[in-house]
């Protein structure tokens, strides 16, 4: 069943066309990888997704319903979680506070139920033993995860991830992978990504994007011997 | 007197208020164009520039005209440094954040009105213009006997209003050759432009910074040089140039010189119109709410384009 | 509420009533004017320190609750009661329209906006000198501030009156903050983009953030016009929108407690300072500089840095 359509999806920003009539289909369930060169338009593309800005034209269709007109928190109380390129986890409150503010939104419910849910969320990213320190002191990599964690709290039908893995270190990378494949059960996921053994691993389909444009789309193995892929993508990757 | 009289009285009155306000409101353009920091303070060196006269025109004394041209040259120079002092001891300490500038510069705001009126007292002093002949205007009226060179009692201006007029033209010109034609100009449109880029490039900022503020604050006080043989220095005169420099700044597209001269000639001279025929409050109260609802609507000014 | 939060409320209330007992009438007479005034400060604070706007224009709202309650006792013969209510109405309209446009916009231009309204109030209450006789003011008499044969006027009432309004915003926002809703107001404070990405409809919650805090400011005011007998058009003025904002500052953003401590602290700072020189805000000037440059957070912001975490 098609959890995430869109059709025609357009958007310029002055005289830059950063989007050109992507029609883009997502199966529940499943593990979408996005990727394409520098400014190929991915974040442009989960942006419009999310309702960040208003696209110029086309249609965003989740769960059956046209969303395209709605306002973005409109959209998170759907069931779309979006996670941030740059983490933007607010620092000067407890990780705690940082999940439980993502539960509250969805579960309205009393405090027992929402800590048992931000509980839920922080066992699964491993930060249990952080909740009451200062998200600001967290590391990096953590931060990272924390993202995820408020994601999850959210309990979404669709998880948007924008370069989860950008600046991890390699092991935090593998155990991120691990985390990928234990949520793909519960919810789908939606992954900007350029690492690409993250990708080749757990990506179910890969979309590509150049130019604005849908590029080729397909299982990874099939995306990895396409040429226009190879050309345009693993050319330009030095 | 008639009508088209006393409008055209209102008109050259206005013309004084909207050379006035146009100096004063380049400066606070230019600020919040390079510096991206809003300067509430701005009123306060208006009125600083006016006591500095003062003091300057009274401890010399010989002739009106000698106190007047020293005055003319030494206030806007010694409330530049004021304004110097201030940025590197407050401003550049707070890495120009806005809205933490914003609040610092209302504390110099009273800091420095405060200690005029500690030091100047609470009354309005008078400075003498160097020349002033009055000049009597006449004016044409058509009656039966065809065309009518008449006098009208009232209708006059003085030659020092015609010289304030003139003055800022000369001011705002010379700033504008400053900026398009000098080195130093260049520079400062190259920060504007992008301050990390400019750092990149080896050009000092903070020193950047503090030279415009200072630039901003002496244009500030020029025009209250210019205007305080007309209007007297006054501890708490500050409050109106701020609010009409604000006005034609917002309205005439933050940062942007042309627009904000246009602009402060227009709020100048309708000011000036509108004080002569109507209650001065209520065309303040219609002013005040049409700055806030450009802002609302318009953030790119009445003249600006859209982004 | 945790306990030792419910501690402080009520140990800092029950200091306010000990302090009527212990303190000469002279002292009563400020405690009871910096409680009024405090309350104005912990209005503006659920803005600026719990939702992150700095509005420089919260004297319209202290001045609309003072002339909403203010105007219809004097001219249309209202009772204190509906005078009160009439004063709370107005305040709450006038900051839902202000909050409406003003939100349009967002950092400096929002500080712009709301300076430039307040400004068009205080000019409307010079202009409509007739009614407000402007800068003047005009006494609200003795025998319009009686309630239910209390008489307002006199001190002891007053004081106790002043504390009733006092505790009653202060809880308010204490509890406020502790709801999801004011969880979800110091989220927009921290980072406006991501709470909006988590779900929350931020310009609704800014927009009751505001008139929730017009609102206290305008029961402020009406509570100042009623228990001291006066309003005037100095209360519109640009300097009762900076005021706040110094309470506030120096008492510590986004704390409970910090309104009340900054309001004493510069009432005392001005009063001392008045006894030496006519130009006091000199004091309010400085204070405003050396606060932005070092010390951001105010007295029981860098408390709770340095010493308590859990300070609400």
């Amino acid at each position: 069943m098609t959890l995430l359509s869109t059709r025609q999806l357009s958007k310029s920003f002055g005289g830059l066309q950063a989007l050109r009539n992507v029609d883009f289909d997502l199966e529940r369930g499943r593990i979408r990888a996005l990727i394409g060169p520098n400014g190929a338009g991915k974040s442009t593309f989960v942006g419009a997704v999310c309702g960040r800005f208003r696209v110029t034209s086309g249609n965003v269709i989740f769960n059956g319903n046209d969303i395209t007109r709605l306002p973005a928190h409109h959209r998170i109380g759907l069931g779309i979680a979006y996670s941030f390129q740059i983490t933007s986890v607010f620092d000067r409150l407890t990780v705690h506070e940082n999940v439980a503010l993502g539960v509250r939104r969805h579960l309205k419910a009393n405090q027992e139920r929402v800590n048992k849910q931000v509980c839920a969320a922080l066992d699964k990213t491993g930060l249990r033993n952080r909740a009451d320190q200062l998200a600001g002191d967290l590391s990096y990599g953590h931060q990272r995860l924390l993202e995820i964690a408020m994601g999850l709290g959210q309990n979404p039908q669709l998880f948007i991830m924008d370069e989860p893995t950008q600046g991890l270190a390699e092991s935090e990378v593998d155990a991120f992978q691990d985390l990928l494949q234990t949520l793909c059960q519960e919810t789908t996921i939606l992954l900007i990504e350029h690492n690409m053994k993250v990708v080749m691993d757990c990506a179910d389909d890969i979309t590509v994007l150049n130019f604005g444009e849908v590029l080729a789309e397909g299982p990874p193995a099939k995306i990895q011997k396409n040429e226009k892929v190879q050309h345009a993508y693993f050319g330009t990757q030095t | 007197m008639d009508f088209g009289p006393h409008l055209f009285l209102a008109i050259l009155e206005g013309a004084v208020t909207a050379a006035v306000i146009s100096l004063t409101a380049v400066g606070l353009s230019l600020v919040f164009g390079i510096m991206r920091v809003v300067n509430v303070a701005h009123g306060e060196f208006f009125m600083l520039g006016a006591v500095v006269a003062w003091w300057i025109a009274t401890s010399i004394g010989i002739h009106p005209a000698l106190g007047f041209t020293a005055a003319l040259i030494i206030a806007p120079i010694a409330v530049g440094a004021i304004a110097a002092l201030s940025d590197r001891l407050v401003l550049s300490r707070l890495e120009y954040d806005p809205e933490r500038t914003i609040v610092a510069t209302i504390g110099l705001l009273y800091v420095f009105q405060q200690a005029t009126l500690m030091t100047f007292g609470p009354d309005a002093r008078p400075v003498e213009p160097p020349f002033n002949h009055r000049l009597a205007i006449p004016w044409i009226e058509i009656s039966e006997s065809g065309l009518n060179l008449t006098w009208p009692w009232g209708l006059a201006t003085t030659s020092y209003k015609l010289f304030v007029i003139g003055a800022a033209c000369i001011i705002v010109a010379a700033l504008w050759v400053f900026l398009q034609r000098t080195r130093f100009g260049l520079i400062m449109r190259a920060t504007q432009l992008d301050r990390e880029m400019a750092t990149a490039f080896g050009i000092p900022v903070r020193r950047v910074y503090s030279v415009v503020f200072a630039l901003g604050a002496a244009l500030a006080a020029l025009g209250a040089v210019l205007i305080v043989p007309v209007q007297q220095a006054h501890y708490l005169m500050g409050g109106d140039p701020l609010l009409l420099s604000f006005i034609a700044v917002i309205i005439g597209g933050l940062g942007s010189l042309p627009g904000t001269i246009l602009a402060g000639v227009i709020i100048g001279m309708s000011d000036g119109i509108i004080s002569v025929f109507f209650s001065p409050t209520l065309a303040k109260i219609l002013a005040t709410l049409l700055v806030a609802l450009v802002l609302i609507f318009r953030p790119q000014g009445l003249l600006g384009r859209a982004p | 509420m945790t306990v030792r939060e419910g501690l402080l409320h009520f140990v800092l209330l029950g200091i306010l009533v000990l302090l009527f007992f212990v303190v000469s009438d002279y002292h009563d007479g400020n405690w009871a004017r910096i409680m009024v005034l405090a309350v104005y400060a912990v209005g503006y604070n659920l803005l600026f320190g719990y939702t992150g706007l700095l509005s420089l224009g919260h004297a319209l709202f202290f001045a609309t609750g003072m002339y909403g309650l203010a105007l219809p006792i004097q001219h249309l013969g209202f009772a204190p009661v509906p005078a009160f209510l009439s004063a709370l109405v107005c305040a709450a309209v006038v900051s839902s329209a202000v909050g409406f446009l003003a939100l349009r916009t967002s950092g400096v231009a929002f500080m712009i906006v709301t300076l430039m309204f307040a400004q068009a109030g205080f000019l409307l209450s010079l202009y409509a000198g007739r009614y407000t006789r402007g800068d003047e003011g005009f006494v609200i008499p003795q025998s319009a501030r009686i309630i239910a044969g209390i008489d307002f006027s006199d001190p002891t009432i007053r004081y106790f009156a002043a504390f009733f309004v006092f505790a009653a915003a202060y809880l308010l926002i204490a509890w406020l903050i502790r709801t999801p809703f004011g969880k979800c107001l110091v989220a927009i404070r921290e980072n406006e983009d991501r709470a909006r990405m988590l779900g929350y409809d931020v310009h609704f919650h800014k927009l009751v953030a505001v008139i929730l805090s017009g609102t206290v400011s305008g029961a402020a005011g009406a509570a100042y016009a009623f228990l001291f007998g006066y309003a005037g058009a100095t209360f519109a003025s640009v300097q009762y929108s900076i005021l706040p904002l110094l309470w506030v500052l120096l008492g510590g953003a986004g704390t409970t407690i910090g309104p009340l401590i900054g309001t004493a602290f510069a009432f005392y700072l001005i009063d001392f300072s008045s006894d030496l020189t006519t130009a006091h805000l000199l004091v309010v000037g400085l204070a405003i500089v050396l606060l932005t440059l070092f010390a951001p957070l105010g007295l029981a912001g860098e408390v709770r840095k340095r010493i308590v975490g859990w300070l609400p």
